[in-house]
């Protein structure tokens, strides 16, 4: 029971810090950016036992909280984790510290309302995750929209209101027919039981008929692919993370993105078990191509930021073949690797802020041997591209291998292509790394770069400790996901068959547009 | 077997950490820690070794790595003869070229740096050798790929430097691509990634006809970290490394990994004839195909390079037919050899200001005299003369490649006649004949000091005497090494049938290839001693020839443009085309047709009070019109 309230604390401080950061001067930058800090501080310190206590070997729901919210619809505040949302959740309380202080000279103007921004999303963010209720859910979802909407359109780059406003509609545009599905499957449990209710753990009891499934799974997915973002709706991306400021990009990649994959998870697969399966071989189509597709394009990008754009691409396409390939190991390494890209690629990004601070420029052609003025950059940096390559040792390598072991279980094809895409990976990161920080230093303006100062090596540190505990313990967090994902693999199985069943009857023909042979 | 195993590759990586992390107090003192690491786990290793021959064999995992599902795989090890003959290549060769390294890089700013690199390389290839699983096989595989990566490149400021260890990383993923699908078939077939659980169900493996497959993949991984053909391109290339690297790592242990792999494997290569025949033709060719390419270079250390890459494809002729002690008897000897070739190069580059063109230079012998008779020693055992080691492991090779079949044998003879030759010819232009060096060079030839020559003459010990542990039954030996290792390739015996050639054509055999390689000597004294037959004048005598050598067979010139320049083209027609133009496009499309239906919707609102009237009149009519007909 309490830790069910230390979840709740836990999640809203975040919300109730930014209500007291209201009460401070905005000409006290140092306070507000310390008090910012203090507040996501606590809250990852705050989050520690909740991970800690987390027992991995139960597949249910913990820390619950089921409070009536507003009865008269039946929608109530519903939250707690499980082995899905866990690490997302910490995930989040660990990113927020660090990218509140690489804001910390990166960010001039209206610091205030940026921090604002922060915390009001940190709330956002945490609440998507925890959320059992899908009223509750989408509020949170829709909330978090606003505020990474201003850090992109007021603290962003030069084309920043258009990155801002393509990011906010696409993602509406998704989200809307995601609202219709979640009113459909409220009043669908009220047909089935005579209740109303948008508690997800009881419309999950509900046995709907594939008819429907197919339907309903395609408007939560149009959503959550957008989000993820899936080839072909990813070109928000690359725009929304050019222009966004470090942070933003930090937080767009490291935890947004992840609602995308969190979503089909935590929705789709449990809600529309065989529309999933049904589904399958599209969607692992478009994560193959969007692990090649993204590989290709980041390789001849000549622009840095844009190259870990496109290259998110790439890995969130590993995640997705991860999960729908529906084995223990794909799911659990889809799992892991929603993890290791918000480590490695916000550490990427966290990079690519640092020479811009320095430089304000991320064009390759600009820099060139800038080893020799930032070693100490030079090798972090290394690090975090090595670990974003898959480099067995690192966090990125138990990812991939999982996922592509576990996938080439049940869909050989598809696996052998997306290890194709770990060539590109060291291919375009390592091709990048060489034009930016070896050979000769030409450039006059590089040779004054100074080297990393302490606040700088102490965001990127604790992102490299997790680089290597992953790599080489990855124990302690597949552990916290082992039997929630356990039991997710056996539904789909039970799926697989009950499906092979309904594909008999006639009237499976209507939803039949392509044989399929799994 | 106890727990001192676990500081084998544990004491490298702790000299890599604490000179990763405090190199710039350290400085030259970083060499001290990372050699007396190695030499570490070196004694640890022979204390292995010892144990090992006493018949204990050890096989134990620390602690689980990932664990998911069914699928298990753990940080262990298992020590067995065939491990601990890598063990004590690495550390022992490793430790000589680590001091080696404390004279030769003595006045590079990034030492500490360079050594921490030196150890971490150690900790990667102990790894790779010791562990018990292919996973871990895997992790060492890329670790020491990644120290390569480093190492290549260490002079980061120059641009080919850069390059070349790019190309290396990259030409090896390609490998690892391979190698990794290899792991997914075994496990998606038997369920586990254990040395030993595998080798329990090889019959599985046949069974489900995935075998030759799975071995084959593996083997592309070998083809890239052992430098075959086609994957061989990045190994000339690595050669901007420092010197001491390209022995340790391009000459004596890394680009060894393949050929352990398949001796490892040899329970499942042995049950696929395609595969081994497959192993013995890219052995095949590489060997006389790199062969060529030496004839002609001019790079003191390409021309090793060369070397290598032929002398690796050799080893693999040897475990392909099924001879796994040979091979990693060839493995070893070829370790001492080859690095003692390429220290005496760095020795030389030392003495002549870094010089690599052997064209510039002749004469060093009186000058640099412990160098040149070490550097003899090692042409000697490479060309195959006895009885020093190269000519056992050679010819034990060669010999069983005749049983297999007489045309690998007689390829391989005639490589071993063009490497006699091409080595010779390295030779004579470097330390014989007239001097060519630059005038303002050559009054600063010296020797090397005492700490790179030391590790020079233990070297030239091993390559001279390295033979004596496998001296072949026919020659009165006992051939300790092959028994030693028996019984790791006792499983694999049981398919391979190699006929046992009479002694009579044994000794026939090794004729042949002790006159091949007298021969190959006295063509290129003829022409680079002598003077009577003139290079110069063969290389307009068979023009052609000679550029398609000179030129590397154009190889990399092929890759580039028949690969890298396509993909790129394509990759960037894919961003500007397909993602700005198409997918963006329609995005944009739509929000453009968004605002283009607001603009025409807009018109309809003009504000004049009839227009609305009119079309609330016009809409009741159309209401009306519906209920009374419908």
């Amino acid at each position: 029971m309490e830790m069910a309230s230390l979840l709740n604390y836990t999640t809203f401080l975040p919300l109730l810090g930014a209500v007291i950061l209201l009460m401070i001067p905005r000409t006290e930058e140092v306070l507000i950016k310390s008090w910012a800090f203090f507040v996501t501080l606590a809250t990852f310190l705050l989050s520690l036992p909740l991970f800690y206590y987390f027992d991995g070997s139960q597949s249910g729901m913990q820390f619950e909280t089921i409070k009536s919210w507003i009865p008269s619809i039946g929608a109530s505040y519903h939250v707690g984790l499980d082995g899905i949302s866990i690490l997302l959740y910490v995930l989040t309380t660990f990113i927020m510290p660090l990218a509140i202080l690489s804001s910390w000279t990166a960010i001039q103007s209206r610091v205030k309302e940026y921090m604002l921004a922060m915390l009001i999303l940190e709330t956002g963010m945490l609440g998507v995750f925890i959320s059992l209720d899908l009223l509750l859910f989408y509020i949170f979802w829709e909330t978090m929209l606003i505020p990474m909407y201003l850090l992109i359109g007021v603290w962003g780059g030069p084309r920043r209101i258009y990155a801002a406003v393509k990011f906010v509609l696409y993602t509406m545009v998704g989200s809307v027919l995601m609202l219709v599905a979640i009113l459909y499957l409220y009043f669908l449990h009220h047909n089935f039981t005579g209740t109303y209710t948008f508690d997800l753990l009881k419309i999950n009891a509900i046995d709907i008929p594939f008819g429907l499934q197919f339907w309903l799974f395609l408007a939560f997915a149009l959503a959550f692919a957008i989000k993820v973002p899936m080839f072909p709706f990813h070109t928000w991306l690359p725009d929304a993370h050019v222009e966004a400021p470090t942070a933003g990009s930090v937080i767009l990649a490291g935890i947004l993105l992840k609602m995308g994959t969190y979503g089909f998870l935590r929705f789709n697969l449990p809600l529309f078990p065989e529309a999933s399966v049904y589904f399958a071989p599209l969607f692992l189509v478009l994560a193959v191509i969007g692990i090649l597709y993204g590989a290709w394009i980041s390789m001849v990008q000549r622009d840095v930021k844009k190259l870990v754009a496109y290259s998110s691409v790439s890995h969130l396409g590993f995640v997705m073949l991860g999960l729908f390939a529906f084995t223990v190991q794909s799911m659990q390494g889809g799992l892991i690797q929603m993890i290791n890209h918000g480590l490695s690629t916000g550490a990427l990004f966290l990079a690519v802020g640092m020479i811009y601070e320095r430089r304000h420029t991320r064009e390759i052609s600009e820099f060139g041997g800038i080893t020799r003025v930032m070693p100490v950059f030079a090798t972090l940096f290394l690090i975090v591209c090595l670990s974003s390559l898959g480099l067995p040792g690192t966090n990125g390598f138990v990812g991939e291998f999982l996922i592509l072991v576990g996938s080439f279980q049940t869909v050989p094809t598809f696996a052998v292509l997306a290890t194709v895409g770990i060539i590109f990976a060291a291919v375009y990161l390592l091709w990048m790394f060489r034009r930016v920080m070896f050979g000769p230093l030409t450039r006059d303006e590089n040779k004054k770069l100074v080297d990393l100062n302490g606040r700088e090596i102490a965001t990127l540190l604790p992102i490299i400790l997790f680089i290597f505990w992953i790599g080489f313990y990855p124990k302690t967090f597949l552990n916290k996901t082992e039997a929630t994902i356990a039991r997710l693999a056996e539904t789909m199985n039970t799926a697989k068959a009950e499906l092979q069943q309904e594909k008999s009857s006639p009237y499976f023909k209507y939803f039949v547009w392509k044989s399929d042979d799994r | 077997m106890e727990s001192f195993i676990w500081y084998i590759p544990l004491l490298p990586l702790a000299g890599a950490i604490i000179n990763g992390l405090f190199g710039r107090v350290l400085k030259e003192k970083a060499g001290i820690i990372a050699s007396l690491a190695v030499l570490g786990s070196f004694v640890l290793s022979v204390k292995a070794f010892l144990l090992v021959r006493q018949g204990i064999t050890f096989d134990g995992n620390l602690f689980d790595w990932i664990v998911a599902g069914d699928f298990h795989t753990s940080f262990g090890v298992l020590v067995d003869p065939l491990s601990v003959v890598m063990m004590l290549i690495v550390t022992g060769v490793g430790f000589l070229i680590h001091v080696y390294s404390n004279g030769y890089m003595h006045d590079d700013p990034g030492i500490a740096r360079y050594f921490a690199y030196l150890n971490l390389f150690i900790f990667s290839m102990l790894m790779l050798v010791m562990g018990n699983n292919l996973l871990l096989l895997y992790l060492g595989w890329e670790g020491v790929g990644l120290c390569s990566y480093l190492l290549i490149g260490f002079w980061y400021q120059k641009p080919s430097a850069a390059k070349a260890g790019l190309k290396a990383f990259i030409t090896n993923r390609v490998g690892d691509f391979g190698f990794a699908i290899g792991i997914f078939i075994i496990f998606k077939t038997i369920g586990t990634i254990y040395y030993a659980q595998i080798f329990e169900q090889t019959e599985a493996l046949l069974a489900s006809g995935v075998l030759t497959a799975a071995t084959l993949l593996l083997f592309v991984g070998a083809v890239g970290k052992s430098a075959q053909f086609p994957l061989y391109v990045w190994l000339p290339d690595a050669m901007e490394g420092p010197t001491p690297v390209s022995a340790l790592i391009h000459a004596a242990t890394m680009v060894t990994a393949g050929v352990y792999m398949v001796a490892r494997f040899s329970p499942l290569f042995s049950l696929s004839e395609v595969a081994m025949a497959v192993v013995v033709a890219i052995g095949t060719f590489t060997a006389l195909f790199a062969a060529t390419m030496a004839l002609v270079n001019n790079d003191i250390k390409r021309v090793l390079a060369y070397s290598t890459i032929s002398q690796l494809g050799y080893m693999f002729i040897g475990v392909g037919v099924g001879a796994y002690a040979a091979g990693i008897f060839h493995l070893m000897t070829h370790a001492f050899f080859k690095a003692l070739l390429f220290l005496g190069a760095g020795s030389v580059m030392h003495a002549l200001a870094n010089e690599t063109n052997i064209q510039k230079m002749g004469g060093l012998y009186p000058k640099i005299k412990t160098t040149a008779i070490t550097f003899i020693v090692a042409w000697l055992a490479i060309s195959g003369i006895p009885p020093l080691s190269g000519f056992f492991s050679k010819d034990e090779i060669l010999a069983k490649a005749f049983a297999y079949h007489p045309l690998v044998w007689a390829l391989g003879t005639l490589g071993a006649l063009l490497t006699a030759f091409y080595m010779s010819r390295l030779v004579f232009l470097t330390f014989f004949g007239k001097s060519r060096v630059e005038p303002e060079v050559e009054h600063h030839i010296h020797e090397s000091p005492p700490v790179m020559t030391i590790p020079l003459m233990i070297l030239a010990v091993l390559a001279a005497i390295g033979g004596f542990v496998g001296i072949p039954e026919v020659l009165g030996g006992h051939n300790h090494f092959e028994k030693f290792l028996a019984p790791v390739f006792e499983q694999a015996e049981e398919h391979i049938h190699l006929a046992h050639p009479s002694h009579a054509v044994e000794y026939a055999l090794m004729g042949t290839s002790i006159l091949m390689a007298l021969a190959g000597i006295v063509l290129a004294y003829l022409m680079y001693i002598k003077g009577s037959i003139s290079p110069v004048k063969m290389a307009q005598r068979f023009q052609g020839l000679y550029r398609l050598l000179y030129n590397k067979y154009y190889v990399d010139e092929i890759y580039q443009k028949f690969i890298i320049n396509p993909l790129i083209a394509f990759s960037r027609w894919l961003w500007h085309f397909v993602d700005e133009g198409i997918v963006d496009g329609l995005v944009n499309l739509a929000g453009r047709l968004m605002i283009l239906f607001g603009l025409l919707l807009r018109r309809v609102q003009t504000g004049y009070v009839q227009n609305y009237a009119a079309f609330f009149v016009l809409g009741t009519l159309i209401l009306l019109a519906y209920y009374l007909l419908s």
